[in-house]
């Protein structure tokens, strides 16, 4: 743990266990038994195993992993719609789990909204009374919840749909219901599970899209569910990935997807489009351009470019490498295609070039 | 020597005549003590009851059939369906059965209602606790496979003859569908929908009225309608311990085999029962309609 900045969720040796007695069993959890194992000869259910997790605040933090490996368990431990075996979680320094009845009730109503996976929208209620839903909660007059939930259906882009009801939308269109109304009560943290993973592949990228620039201007911290990696890379500025109950690796998308640190990881990787995904400074070598190579405008590259891009620049190039520049100009690396076949041939880089 | 192959072994007479009447005297007495300070507690019933009967029989007919032709319209927003109710009731009358009427209409109204403000606490209590509803079931059970005579003994002893008698038979007899469709509506409502309403901070109570309650309420309607339907059945025997209304010419009928005079009255509670059937059914399915979840 960091010092300095105070992070918004804070989870310590977290645990879950499903079953008629969880503590019976936590001695052999914390030994290592394994989830089959411990549902066969001891007829628990392993949700998470000794989490330990940091969510900036501001950021992105994606929760990856296949089916069934605790996702959702994780992210209901931080508004406690699920009461760990044990462990800690703090949101801004607070411990959710010592709060009473009302300070919960607090913590969700201010703090701490959610967008599901199946929308979850209130089905007798219109759009207006859904988005301000949350509002109501707070206890924000009734005039005032209305032209704040109005700005926000307007922000989702669903102005004109105030007195409709949830069936009568598509499931895009309910989902931005869905995000309006976890976002009019200005919590800080914005959990969402799976948010969109029930929509079309287009609306889908719509919706990151929009999430992208409310992100933009909202600076929101999320924690963000997905069983996809496209997506936890489109999304995540850290993408954690869980199997069986445990964290088995934490880093951004260039990490997971150039460092995997087992097979497992590799496999969520293989198939996804590298050029679209690596950047050119994740694979530069951080030294100065060859001499012969003149660190002139047309040779170099910024830092940032996606290897889809880049590769053709420096193909074209007269020389088969370029320099690296950051958003300030300044060379910080060089680049050569070999490097960048290699990195999107998939093969781990060691060190050498 | 093993008689008891044989023959079924049974209590001797004199043993079970001691048993049964120390039940009926230990009621009786109760009764006898009792008696007076819950027919006291039942009297505001019986005073609302006596209104609204003469309420409705002073009211002029045509005033009745609009109200009720109304009532339907708004319920169900369908001309026809209120057409048809403001005929039957006018043929009702035609054929000489307005009094009668407006009396069963007035006690299936007062039973409706208590029902109602019996039922949905009850269904409330069973859906909040698996315990309260597996001891509940089987009480409803019993209440709706007990022979309707038997009930109507106790009562009878407690109160003798006359409308309130009729009318807690009458509730006992219609409360268990509210009961159990209050209780199956709220346990039916979406665990999602009731996730988002936790993680937005909802309380209990507006958690219970604000969404379980809305959610639940086809089904509630539902519920209320077969209850209505089952206390229109019991106007005939409610009307062997004293109530008034189209229950005593059909009696009466039966006793004395006029035939036209029992198909008429009967008809008369069939089409109170379509009256009301049609009303709550189709309130029910517009709310549905305009709360589908998706
Ligand atoms: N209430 C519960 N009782 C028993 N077991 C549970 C319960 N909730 C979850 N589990 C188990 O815990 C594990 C993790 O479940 P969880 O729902 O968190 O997975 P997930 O990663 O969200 O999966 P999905 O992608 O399918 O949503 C699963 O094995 C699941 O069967
Ligand atoms: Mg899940």
């Amino acid at each position: 743990m960091t010092t300095a900045s105070a992070s918004n969720i804070e989870i310590h040796s977290l645990y879950k266990i499903f079953g008629d007695d969880p503590p019976s069993v936590m001695p052999l959890v914390r030994d290592g038994v394994d989830k089959q194992e411990l549902l066969e000869s001891h007829g628990h259910v392993l949700g998470l195993r000794d989490i330990n997790l940091t969510v900036k605040p501001g950021g992105i933090q994606v929760v990856m992993g296949l089916s069934g490996c605790g996702k959702s368990t994780l992210v209901r431990h931080v508004n406690r719609l699920i009461d760990p075996t044990e462990g800690t979680v703090l949101v801004d320094g607070q411990d959710v789990l010592g709060l009473d009845q009302a300070a919960l009730q607090h913590l969700r109503r201010h703090k701490v909204s959610m967008v599901f996976q199946r929308f979850a929208l209130f089905p007798h209620r219109t759009i207006l009374e859904n988005v301000r839903y949350g509002l109501q909660m707070q206890g924000v007059a009734r005039a005032e919840c209305d032209t704040r939930a109005e700005r926000w259906i307007e922000r989702v882009g669903l102005s004109g749909y105030e007195a409709s009801y949830p069936h009568q939308l598509s499931g895009g269109m309910q989902q931005r219901v869905g995000l309006a109304r976890a976002l009019a009560t200005e919590a800080e943290i914005l959990l969402m599970d799976e948010a969109f993973s029930a929509l079309d592949p287009l609306i889908r990228t719509d919706m990151q899209t929009l999430l992208l620039e409310l992100q933009r201007e909202l600076n929101r911290t999320i924690l963000f569910v997905t069983h996809d990696l496209e997506e936890a890379i489109t999304l995540g500025d850290r993408i954690a990935i869980l199997r069986d109950g445990e964290v088995v690796q934490n880093g951004d998308s260039q990490e997971i997807v150039l460092k995997p640190s087992d097979d497992y990881i590799s496999n969520f990787t293989k198939n996804i489009n590298r050029g679209r995904v690596i950047r050119v400074g994740s694979i530069m070598e951080p030294t100065q351009p060859r001499p012969q190579g003149q660190a002139g405008k047309d040779y170099s590259i910024p830092s940032e470019m996606l290897l889809e891009d880049a590769l053709p620049r420096v193909v074209a190039s007269p020389h088969d490498n370029a320099a690296v520049v950051d958003v300030k100009g300044k060379t910080v690396g060089a680049i050569s295609v070999g490097r960048m076949v290699h990195a999107l041939s998939g093969d781990r880089l060691t060190g050498a070039a | 020597m093993t008689g008891w192959l044989q023959e079924f072994p049974t209590l001797d007479e004199a043993s079970l005549r001691i048993l049964k009447k120390a039940f009926d005297s230990g009621y009786r007495s109760f009764s006898r003590s009792y008696g007076d300070a819950i027919e006291g507690f039942f009297d505001p019933l019986l005073y609302f009851l006596v209104w609204f009967e003469r309420f409705l029989l002073s009211t002029p007919w045509w005033a009745v059939i609009l109200v009720v032709a109304g009532v339907c319209y708004v319920a169900g927003r369908s001309r026809k369906l209120s057409i048809f109710v403001a005929v039957s009731l006018f043929l009702i009358g035609y054929l000489g059965m307005w009094e009668d009427t407006m009396r069963t209409l007035a006690i299936i109204f007062v039973s409706t209602l208590i029902a109602i403000a019996i039922g949905i606490p009850v269904g409330i209590w069973m859906s909040r606790s698996d315990r309260v509803q597996s001891l509940i079931t089987p009480v409803l059970d019993i209440m709706q496979t007990m022979p309707i005579f038997v009930y109507l003994i106790p009562v009878v002893m407690l109160f003798g003859l006359g409308k309130i008698p009729g009318l807690i038979a009458v509730v006992i007899y219609a409360v268990p569908p509210v009961i159990r469709l209050t209780n199956l509506g709220i346990r039916l409502v979406d665990k999602e929908v009731l996730e988002a309403a936790d993680a937005f901070g909802t309380d209990t109570w507006r958690r219970l009225f604000d969404i379980q309650m809305p959610l639940a309420l086809p089904n509630i309607m539902a519920g209320v309608n077969q209850t209505i339907m089952m206390a229109l059945s019991m106007v005939v025997i409610a009307s062997m311990i004293g109530v008034k209304g189209l229950g005593q010419p059909v009696l009466q009928a039966v006793t004395n085999q006029y035939f036209a005079l029992g198909l008429f009255n009967g008809a008369a509670v069939v089409a109170l029962a379509i009256v009301f059937d049609r009303i709550t059914q189709s309130y029910g399915r517009r709310i549905q309609s305009s709360r589908q979840t998706s």
